[in-house]
């Protein structure tokens, strides 16, 4: 008898499915445990923290943690607020801008005809394997050369062309019928218009996907507070979280390092379980040819 | 039509800028600074292959520590969590949609904590004395009788890097290739069983993987890339560059202590082109691996 079907994606449960998850399960364990431990680790009292020998779950959750790790950051003169927002702004600023010059670009480059287009393309699909840590120094030249060290526009301007989000958004509007298009500039629309009114409602998915990829970027991003600033206040999150588990040998350190990190964590999780759907939809047309 | 044309380049215009002004403009700075001695005070000066040429002859913790680090790190971490990504994704792909989110969602995860927020659980369950978690539960199980100092112990820290890399490479690569499974057409397989596939083995080599080689160049080069950059991780977990006796020294620290600490940016940029070219080469070889047939 020939092999019967493939089971992908299947619609109910089989019993021919319990043996991946005789593998999945335990794998899956080992995956979240770190994830699980930091949140408890945050919430544990100090006793706890230093308990021998060490307890993996938290018994009596306090929010002691995150009360020393906001006085701390007071102390040393920047309030913990200050590093957020700075966090919060530049994310924000660089997720709209570089989805509104992805988009656009995509569209150009999908939909239009023009000299070059095969050359950017390529430039851009090569630019996928660019290492932006590689070239920080000359990075850290350019940025010094136009003037605008330790400022917003250091943190944001770098990240906003981001060769994955063009790329990604390229691909799904590749996705949409010509005649679709055709027909709207029959009808006598502008191309802002098509962009406006046909384009942009169609990829929805992709800007969800460009947008988390673009936030995970920010967000995490450490290099321009390390390199690109010099005062304090105009420094991240990330490079606050980042000097803070360079002391976790500090007593107390630990369970401030661990709210550090799930702060750190928790906005990339939530944005990721809200968009999942919509990032699966545009990881399909993701192909590289 | 010419018209047509000018809007479109209307359309580029602020992508271009910037994508030239922060991705091409560093690219090319970097080579041509490779090429000079330049310490960031004085006006570069050029001096021709002198750095490559030190490069090779002269950086004895390049080619004792560095070199070998980054070619072990890249070889395990890079195929290896690529491979992982691809069994998990298939896997995935095997079940119900709602079992499949809540894994999916899980595997991917550690991806999103890029290195830097997660040093801090690492340095605590590597911690280097008995109340730390690895060494604990060790000890329980008498594998151990003292406490290891594991971030500081030259034998331990690129395993650990190793542990922690792959933990987290289920990135973007991992999604894309299991959509490309779930987005194989089924008449394929039905055709498949036909012409005799047996198993699903079988039926993974011969339909799975070639209806879906454009998710797995796709993922291919997303691992590499993040298998390069994740570098960094050796200095967050040690706190220290260089990493204690350079066991944890990748390329991209090495670029660091040269560029950052030293300030031999020339010699910093020769290093950064070589990494470059590295990248380039694997994802070369991938696309070649990839295309054909």
């Amino acid at each position: 008898m020939a092999f019967k079907s493939s089971g992908i994606n299947p619609k109910t449960f089989h019993r021919s499915q319990l043996k991946f998850y005789i593998f999945l399960i335990p794998f899956a364990i080992f995956m979240a445990l770190p994830i699980i431990f930091i949140f408890n680790h945050a919430f544990k009292p100090l006793d706890e923290l230093y308990a021998f020998p060490p307890r993996f779950f938290v018994v009596n959750p306090t929010l002691e943690n995150f009360r020393n790790l906001s006085q701390l950051a007071e102390s040393s003169g920047i309030p913990l607020s200050r590093y957020l927002f700075n966090s919060l702004f530049v994310t924000v600023i660089v997720v709209f801008l570089s989805i509104a010059l992805s988009t656009l670009a995509g569209y150009a480059l999908s939909k239009k005809q023009f000299r070059g287009k095969k050359a950017l393309l390529e430039i851009n699909n090569t630019a996928l394997m660019f290492v932006p840590i590689a070239v920080m120094i000359p990075r850290f030249l350019t940025v010094s050369f136009i003037g605008i060290e330790d400022t917003y526009f250091a943190h944001i301007l770098p990240l906003v062309a981001m060769p994955v989000g063009l790329f990604l958004v390229k691909q799904f509007i590749d996705q949409i019928p010509d005649s679709l298009i055709e027909a709207a500039v029959m009808d006598g629309a502008s191309d802002i218009k098509i962009y406006w009114k046909i384009i942009l409602p169609l990829i929805k998915p992709a800007i969800a996907t460009a947008a988390i990829l673009a936030f995970q970027l920010a967000w995490n991003d450490l290099e321009t507070s390390m390199f690109y600033t010099t005062s304090e206040s105009m420094r991240t999150l990330a490079f606050f979280m980042n000097t803070l588990a360079a002391q976790t040998n500090v007593v107390v350190g630990q369970g401030m390092a661990a709210v550090a990190s799930l702060i750190m964590f928790v906005p990339n999780l939530v944005l990721f379980i809200i968009l999942q759907s919509k990032v699966m939809n545009t990881m399909a047309h993701s192909g590289l040819k | 039509m010419r018209e047509n044309q000018k809007r479109s380049y209307l359309f580029l215009l602020p992508y271009i800028i910037l994508f030239t002004l922060f991705i091409i403009v560093p690219v090319l700075m970097a080579i041509y600074l490779s090429f000079t001695n330049f310490n960031t005070i004085e006006t570069p000066n050029f001096v021709g292959f002198m750095n490559y040429i030190n490069l090779l002859t002269q950086d004895e913790i390049f080619m004792q520590y560095v070199l070998p680090n980054t070619i072990l790190f890249a070889v395990i971490v890079g195929p290896g969590g690529y491979i992982l990504s691809f069994i998990l994704a298939w896997i995935l792909a095997q079940l119900t949609r709602v079992p499949r989110t809540i894994f999916a969602l899980i595997f991917y995860s550690p991806s999103m904590t890029a290195g830097i927020a997660m040093a801090v659980v690492w340095r605590v369950i590597f911690s280097g004395n008995q109340s730390g978690y690895a060494n604990s539960i060790l000890m329980q199980l008498g594998i151990i009788t003292e406490p290891i100092i594991w971030l500081q112990d030259t034998r331990f820290i690129l395993l650990i890097m190793i542990i922690v890399a792959l933990w987290s490479s289920m990135g973007v690569g991992f999604l894309a290739m299991m959509s490309g499974v779930l987005n194989i057409d089924e008449t394929l397989y039905e055709a498949g069983a036909i012409d005799g596939v047996k198993n699903r083995f079988q039926e993974l080599i011969y339909i799975t993987i070639p209806s879906m080689k454009p998710q797995m160049l796709f993922g291919a080069v997303m691992a590499i890339v993040s298998t390069f950059s994740a570098g960094a991780i050796g200095v967050q977990l040690t706190g220290a560059n260089p990493t204690p006796s350079y066991a944890g020294q990748l390329m991209v620290n090495h670029i660091e202590d040269y560029g950052f600490i030293r300030f031999e940016m020339g010699y910093a940029a020769a290093l950064s082109v070589v990494l470059l070219l590295i990248i380039y080469l694997f994802a070369y070889i991938s696309k070649k691996l990839f295309t054909e047939s």
